[in-house]
């Protein structure tokens, strides 16, 4: 595929203390996460892994300053988080694609929300869609387009104002095993060449180990985190990494905590 | 590769449609013509159509009064209405205190207050505008509500993810999100608009079609009446379709606007 001409800028780096959540409703209080602590080196990727309802999207919205804490802090590059940071790009489980509006629109209305010029990064926005594999498809509608291509213009959107900082809430929950796998590729890929700081969450224990460069597992609900394994692997991974003994091995490190944690 | 022309033209619902009106315009003169009926009762369609021709300059003059009053009351039912819903829906305090009203006087038939707009406004344009809008203003109230309303929670969060202050996601997002509820509430307002309108005419009426109708219907002209009638059909048809014609432009977009078959 095509190599990116996309600047390596500055990455941040994330650090999490003591974090807690709860949510509390008429029916009474919830806790999402219990005590979590958590540091992200610049230029990592970091898969946390973890059941449904352990907190990780939660912990998630905290980070990107949609919601508030109910204890702890959240630093990025040293500054705490009062609300959406603005060098953040969030890819969410669905891709919540402007149906009036064309991919490309589509990919700048990062631009336009955050009060930036979108003349500007019309041709950043042109370079990550031909990165994905959708330079054709500029001036089409996202109906016109499949599950897993609407999911990659929301990464282009996502990447448009070249982000210090990624976060991604299971992207690739809803698509297809195929696009799932090209995906993963596909990801890792831009990522290992633009060297971001990304969080990226899912409950699969494969696509955390293929993605990461470090795994952390998240407990059943109130989450916390009970394990954080380093990935040596070199980026960027094909899938034959999937078949290599030692991602077995990391594969089964995981699936031992979550038995231990009775997830399996 | 598409069908021959004859057979494409032959399964449009335009000429279809017209094919069953041409047919259903036979029945009537071949009903009239066959059995005793009179003319005062039900004139046969080429009776009709003669006096449209004749009367034209006559009946195109209380047209466009009654278009005035048609565009001036839908432009106001729009220029109310959505302001309103927006406050409606954003601002709590007006909810509560302007929802309950919108509900009561939503099951009041409005047309029975138009007696009481001939008091208030008097001859003249006023009271029919006033019917036009109040009968119109609602299903904008209403239907723009529903689609600022209808917004997915999560495409709010991806705004506010991307640090879209509250305008930005109301012009962004919320607005277009809404538009295809809205052009629904339009063309109600557009059909409610003209029924306001006539309903005002034959109450406080001394021009337009509605006066027309009410005034010929009187003297048992009922020819001129019926001309009348098809007349108006005819604008109010032309008016949803022109509503329906910016719908196109606007909401191109949504899968409400594809075609079923």
């Amino acid at each position: 595929m095509m190599t990116s001409h996309i600047p390596v800028g500055a990455r941040a780096a994330v650090e999490i203390s003591a974090l807690q959540k709860t949510f509390r409703s008429v029916r009474g209080s919830i806790q999402a996460l219990a005590e979590t602590s958590l540091t992200v080196q610049p230029g990592e990727f970091l898969s946390i892994v973890g059941p449904s309802g352990c907190g990780k999207s939660t912990l998630l919205s905290l980070i990107a300053g949609l919601d508030r804490p109910s204890a702890g802090t959240i630093r990025i590059d040293g500054q705490q988080v009062s609300g959406p940071h603005e060098s953040l790009g969030v890819v969410f489980q669905r891709d919540l694609l402007f149906d009036w509006r064309t991919v490309l629109d589509n990919v700048l209305i990062q631009v336009e929300m955050r009060g930036l010029a979108p003349k500007a990064h019309a041709p950043m926005a042109r370079k990550l869609l031909e990165m994905v594999g959708l330079q054709d498809f500029h001036g089409r509608y996202p109906r016109e387009l499949s599950g897993g291509m609407r999911q990659r213009v929301s990464i282009c959107r996502a990447l448009v104002h070249n982000p210090t900082l990624l976060l991604m809430d299971e992207p690739f929950g809803a698509l297809d095993a195929i696009s799932r796998d090209r995906l993963n590729v596909d990801l890792d890929r831009i990522c290992s060449e633009t060297k971001k700081t990304v969080i990226f969450i899912t409950h699969s224990i494969a696509e955390a180990v293929f993605l990461g460069d470090r795994v952390v597992v998240m407990s059943p609900r109130p989450g916390r985190v009970v394990a954080d394994i380093a990935i040596e692997a070199p980026h960027p991974r094909d899938l034959s990494f999937r078949e290599t003994p030692e991602f077995a091995g990391y594969a089964r490190q995981v699936r031992r905590i979550f038995e231990a944690e009775g997830v399996l | 590769m598409r069908a021959p022309l004859a057979r494409r033209v032959a399964s449009s619902s335009l000429f279809l449609g017209l094919v069953s009106l041409v047919c259903a315009a036979v029945l009537w003169q071949l009903a009239v013509t066959i059995f005793p009926i009179k003319s005062y009762l039900l004139p046969s369609p080429v009776a009709i159509g003669t006096a449209m021709v004749i009367q034209f300059p006559y009946q195109a003059q209380h047209a466009v009064v009654t278009l005035r009053e048609v565009l001036v009351g839908f432009g106001l039912a729009v220029l109310i209405g959505i302001p309103t819903a927006v406050a409606i829906t954003f601002v709590p305090v007006v909810e509560k205190l302007f929802y309950p009203i919108l509900v009561a006087t939503q099951a009041v038939p409005k047309v029975a207050v138009a007696p009481l707009f001939l008091v208030w406004f008097g001859f003249g344009e006023a009271p029919k505008v006033a019917m036009a809008v109040v009968i119109a203003v609602f299903p904008v109230i209403v239907d723009t509500a529903v689609g600022l309303r209808a917004i997915d929670p999560d495409m709010v969060r991806l705004a506010r993810s991307m640090q879209a202050g509250p305008f930005k996601t109301f012009w962004k997002v919320r607005l277009p999100v809404a538009l295809p509820n809205i052009f629904a509430g339009l063309k109600m307002a557009m059909t409610f608009s003209v029924i306001g309108a006539v309903v005002g005419e034959f109450v406080a009426g001394t021009s337009g079609l509605g006066y027309l109708i009410q005034a010929a219907t009187g003297t048992l002209q009922t020819t001129v009446a019926f001309a009348s009638v098809v007349l108006l059909s005819f604008m109010g048809i032309v008016l949803f379709l022109i509503v329906e014609a910016f719908e196109r432009i606007f909401v191109s977009w949504h899968p409400s606007m594809d075609r079923l078959y």
